[in-house]
């Protein structure tokens, strides 16, 4: 790395650690109902809203019906989705005149945004119109973010109270999260972005004529329907607009990640310069980042989120190292021709190296799944690094939410093997683990795994499947393992090459994102109502503590462990094996 | 089913407070504080008619151009319709000769020496309006024969078009490829 590259990267750290206390304690603060300097203005919007949808926010919920209430809600916002995205061409703000998702398209995306995924499989300038993308979709993003922190929450509580059943309030925790904490960052977010570039208007799209016409060749059925092309020069081109810099601020504050165009956050009117570049690697990290420290603070005890941050913080930027590594050294076959440089297929000039290493990193480490680089064209190595990060379970940080309580499911599996080394019972917070939580940790960190590798399995005997492939042999493997790992795990992101616009995917993939994304919630939130219900146990001589450096190692160890032991054999058939076919071995 | 009207109205409540308040006020003021960023930072050539984004990179491929990046996007290079990266795998036979085409197209427009990693290898965007100041520098000798214009001239017309790093730390330094093209255009038509 270049001196500017440490530099950035550096300043980067210290920035993000530094509003780490301030928004974990003031998320804290939100969702235990204590008053904040925005209570003056929302708390009565708060208290119409309760009125107005029957909910009694001093009702508190078990944990089943809390699950109920999340699930229950996530299926309105599913079919409501699904409904505009089958009506586009009859609803407003539509000057593209773009007609209907076909019904398998409405179903993919629909699951896709109501679970936090963001993948998709349509590109945004050429499909989706404003209604759909701002209406439809951008509340998605906010909600489906929400939903992921309620549940978090509710999963602190389980450790924080005692001798209850009660987690809390659903419909409170998730209207506090969006009127309290997403929209006045994305607000503030939003305005930065249009400052520097990001465009936020509902023109129709722009007609402009070029400086220089450009000719190409175009495709097109000859008289006796065989594919022929002909010569066509354009003197002008059309440019999209609309309501961006309001929807990119919560697709990356939201660990969202679907983009307005196809480009997504590589797009210039999406991302424009290198600052805002690093504000949406912040949005990113930020939420997840500081809910460690809500954690630390509601548990009553800050280090124990500290030690989890540290173990966030340092996979990631080994992950990133790597990265920026392998990257750096350019492509081998390439170098030979002469070419100088690193390995810049699928990378913009603005974001530099170090600015595009980051962004994925960061992007993969969350469930976010924006990208600003096409993964696809990584090296092998390089683009086994955000494979890793997905298929850890994304929990260096983690999606808003899901990171953290994915990350309390690997600390409870530390506990155990442990304490079966040490021939301790395992506690965690004054816990006792027993067989329930095991088996619902296990759940939670394992579901993922499980459906990414038996969906791949069954793609790779499926011709339709292995006919969407845009790139042959061993990176082909990868771009399926890729959009499996990325569909389970909620992610969003692609090795993009792949054609995942037809029904296999779509169906299948559906399904991944739906198990990955709800049995892990219903599962810690089972977790949550049995810890509550226990006594506190009162650390003694042999209890392990789990707020010091070793406890991090430890964990550290577990969740490295966990993911090479699943992944391992089909990390090798794919990137692996490409990267030695690469240096020509 | 208790909980089956809260999620209805909250889902509807929602809809109108981040669908529709939170746009709203993030269009209103951004169209009184920053009105050209938020229109698309369009510019205009000499005689006043708009000639596209300040943003969105252009395909020049005249001699008496600077050249931009390869671009994957969709239909014809720069199409702001169609934007994407080729998401070519770096051990793609089509690929590796897709870009050994572009070495030797380089070099037999009288490009010399090691060729810059970003003039033959697609952006994400197949929209990237930058090439690396490098990049710009290989191409002033045959911009200037094209023009008739000094070597000298060209090497200072790129160096007081290189954007450094934001703020002194960020990014990296690029050349604005339409800018610096407007300008040539305007200098020496």
């Amino acid at each position: 790395m270049t001196p500017y590259e440490w530099l950035q990267t550096a300043i980067f750290v210290i920035v993000l650690l530094v509003l780490v206390k301030p928004l974990g304690a003031f998320m804290a603060r939100v969702f235990q109902g204590e008053r904040t300097f925005l209570s003056h203005a929302f708390a009565p919007c708060e208290n119409i809203l309760y009125r107005i949808c029957g909910v009694r926010k001093e009702e508190e919920m078990g944990w089943q019906r809390y699950a109920w209430a999340m699930v229950l809600f996530n299926l309105v916002l599913f079919v409501a989705l699904f409904t505009m995205l089958m009506l586009q061409h009859l609803l407003p703000l539509n000057p593209q005149k773009f007609p209907a998702f076909t019904w398998q398209l409405a179903l993919n995306t629909a699951v896709s945004f109501v679970t936090n995924t963001n993948w998709q499989a349509y590109s945004g300038e050429s499909t989706a119109s404003y209604f759909t993308q701002m209406v439809g979709l951008a509340v998605h993003n906010f909600v489906s973010a929400a939903t992921g922190i309620a549940v978090a929450i509710a999963v602190i509580r389980g450790f924080a109270r005692r001798t209850t059943s009660m987690l809390g309030n659903f419909w409170v925790d998730m209207t506090r999260c969006t009127l309290y904490i997403l929209v006045p960052i994305s607000l503030l977010a939003a305005l930065v972005l249009v400052s520097q570039g990001v465009i936020q208007n509902f023109s129709p799209y722009k007609t402009v004529a070029l400086v220089q016409p450009v000719t190409y060749d175009k495709p097109k059925l000859d008289d006796k329907g065989n594919p022929v092309t002909e010569s066509v020069t354009a003197k002008d081109v059309t440019i999209p607009m609309g309501p961006v810099a309001s929807q990119e601020a919560i697709k990356e504050l939201g660990t969202n990640g679907g983009g307005f165009f196809n480009a997504n956050s590589a797009h210039p009117f999406e991302n424009p310069t290198p600052l805002t570049n690093m504000v949406e690697i912040l949005l990113i990290l930020l939420i997840p980042f500081s809910l460690t420290y809500t954690f630390g603070a509601m548990v009553g005890n800050t280090r124990q989120g500290w030690t989890l941050l540290g173990v966030m913080l340092l996979i990631l930027l080994l992950s990133f190292t790597v990265l920026q590594g392998v990257e750096s050294r350019g492509n081998p076959s390439i170098a030979k021709l002469g070419v100088h440089g690193a390995n810049l297929e699928g990378k913009e000039t603005r974001f530099g190296l170090a600015g595009s290493n980051l962004f994925t990193v960061a992007t993969t480490g969350t469930s976010c799944g924006a990208v600003n680089t096409m993964h696809d064209s990584l090296t092998p190595i390089g683009g086994m690094v955000p494979i890793s990060l997905i298929l850890l379970g994304e929990l260096v940080p983690g999606g808003v939410g899901s990171g953290l309580y994915t990350m309390l499911a690997f600390a409870i599996i530390a506990v155990f093997v442990s304490g079966l080394m040490i021939g301790r019972t395992p506690e965690y917070l004054g816990k006792k683990i027993e067989v329930r939580e095991m088996w619902l940790s296990v759940v939670t960190v394992l579901i993922a795994g499980v459906t990414v590798l038996i969906f791949s399995g069954i793609a790779m005997i499926t011709p339709q499947a292995v006919s969407s492939m845009a790139n042959p042999g061993a990176h082909g493997l990868s771009e399926v393992f890729y959009s499996f790992a990325s569909m389970a795990n909620n992610n969003g992101s692609a090795f993009a090459g792949l054609s995942a616009n037809i029904n296999f995917f779509n169906i299948l993939g559906s399904i991944a994102m739906l198990v990955g994304r709800f049995v892990p919630a219903v599962a810690v939130l089972a977790m949550a109502g049995s810890l509550a219900e226990k006594k506190y146990v009162p650390p003694s001589l042999g209890t392990l503590p789990t707020d010091k450096v070793p406890f991090a190692l430890w964990l550290t160890l577990v969740i490295l462990i966990v993911g090479a032991l699943t992944f391992f054999p089909a990390l090798s058939l794919g990137p692996i094996v490409e990267q030695l076919q690469m240096m020509g071995l | 089913m208790k909980e089956l009207k809260p999620a209805i109205l909250m889902f509807i409540a929602f809809t109108v407070i981040c669908g529709g308040i939170y746009p709203a006020v993030v269009t209103g003021i951004a169209s009184v504080a920053f009105p050209d960023k938020a229109g698309g930072s369009f510019i205009t050539d000499t005689s006043g008619r708009e000639v596209g984004s300040i943003l969105i990179g252009q395909p020049f491929s005249d001699s008496k151009y600077f050249w931009p990046r390869p671009s994957a996007a969709t239909d014809f290079a720069y199409n702001p319709m169609g934007s994407g990266g080729s998401n070519a795998g770096p051990t793609n036979p089509d690929y590796l000769k897709t870009v050994e085409a572009r070495v030797k197209a380089f070099k037999d427009t009288g490009g010399a020496g090691t060729v810059p990693a970003d003039l033959v290898q697609a952006s994400a965007s197949g929209l990237d309006p930058h090439i690396s100041p490098e990049a710009a520098n290989v191409q002033i000798a045959r911009v200037a024969k094209a023009r008739g214009m000094a070597d000298d001239a060209l090497t200072k017309l790129v160096v007081a078009h290189t954007e450094g790093r934001q703020l002194g730390f960020l990014g990296e330094p690029r050349v604005n490829v339409l800018a610096v093209n407007l300008v040539l255009d305007k200098l020496a038509p």
